[in-house]
């Protein structure tokens, strides 16, 4: 049996939003998979990327300005009016 | 791909065309802040942003008689926004975002420094971590203080990645809708995702590491 070749964390941290994205082929998610299960380092890491994610989610987009606003209903108006 | 022209677009296109205020409210409503940050792409200062989404709701006005439901009604509204971004970045000599969408990892930035890694001549661990992510303490990730913190990294992004996080993951959108509004390929929108993700969990990990202890 040949060695399979062993994933560095510092390449696992470049392919964990391939991982996260579900973008990855079979072989290699079984690599990370093995990985992560033998380095807390790195099962920290994928799990803080988890959390960043989800704190970003909760982050509210930027809303109109009421002077936005205002031009965007003067517009709306002055089309219906043509 | 994209899906056919789905209910909500189709009773939206009819209110419009209707001269229903209401439809056009809730649709600048949601994409306001979407088309900024794809805005920003191109355009540099804010203000000018703010112009391109305007120029692009006037579009929207009127064109929509011409809708054809081709596309969904979100990408045709993007694809009009780019179209004007792109002709006021030309007009602002600006070509650079054509660049940062086609080819984004022309240069490399790595997801976390090297120098937290053994080097790569190490006799045992080559690339392994020498200084590894610590758990983060769960009571301070809920504090507001913590959003506030990734906000401000999100704000610090180059405007692609800071577009695609956006769409992503603060307004949850699937990567072939933010695939769709930007006009990036799969492969280029994951590069930026992950730059954007790996930028904003650095600003945490600083942020968490240096209060703390102490």
């Amino acid at each position: 049996m040949s060695e399979i070749e062993q994933l560095s964390c510092q390449e696992l941290v470049e392919l964990v939003t391939d991982y996260l994205e579900g973008a990855m082929p079979e072989a290699d998610r079984q690599r990370l998979d093995d990985h992560i299960a033998g380095c807390d380092g790195c099962r920290d890491y994928v799990a803080q990327m988890r959390t960043t994610i989800a704190l970003t989610g909760e982050v509210r987009p930027a809303l109109l300005t009421p002077d936005v606003e205002r031009a965007l209903r003067d517009s709306f108006r002055d089309w219906k009016a043509t | 791909m994209e899906h056919a022209v789905s209910v909500d677009d189709k009773h939206l296109v009819e209110a419009l065309r209707a001269g229903d205020e209401r439809a056009f409210e809730q649709l600048t409503r949601e994409y306001h802040a979407p088309l900024m940050r794809v805005a920003q792409i191109y355009v540099t200062s804010r203000s000018v942003a703010e112009e391109v989404v305007q120029e692009t709701w006037l579009g929207v006005l009127n064109g929509i008689g011409r809708f054809e439901a081709r596309s969904s009604l979100k990408t045709w509204i993007f694809r009009i926004l780019t179209n004007i971004a792109k002709t006021r970045a030309q007009r602002e000599g600006r070509t650079l975002p054509f660049s940062v969408l086609e080819r984004p990892d022309t240069v490399p930035e790595p997801a976390v420094g090297p120098e937290r890694f053994l080097p790569p001549d190490h006799e045992r661990w080559p690339g392994h971590w020498s200084s590894r992510p610590q758990p983060w303490p769960e009571d301070r990730l809920l504090a507001a203080e913590t959003r506030g913190v990734v906000e401000r990294a999100i704000e610090a992004l180059p405007p692609a990645q800071r577009a695609v996080i956006s769409l992503r993951d603060v307004e949850g959108w699937s990567s072939d809708e933010t695939c769709n509004a930007l006009g990036v390929t799969e492969t280029n929108q994951r590069v930026l995702l992950h730059r954007a993700r790996s930028k904003v969990r650095q600003a945490l990990e600083d942020y968490l590491a240096e209060t703390g202890d102490e």
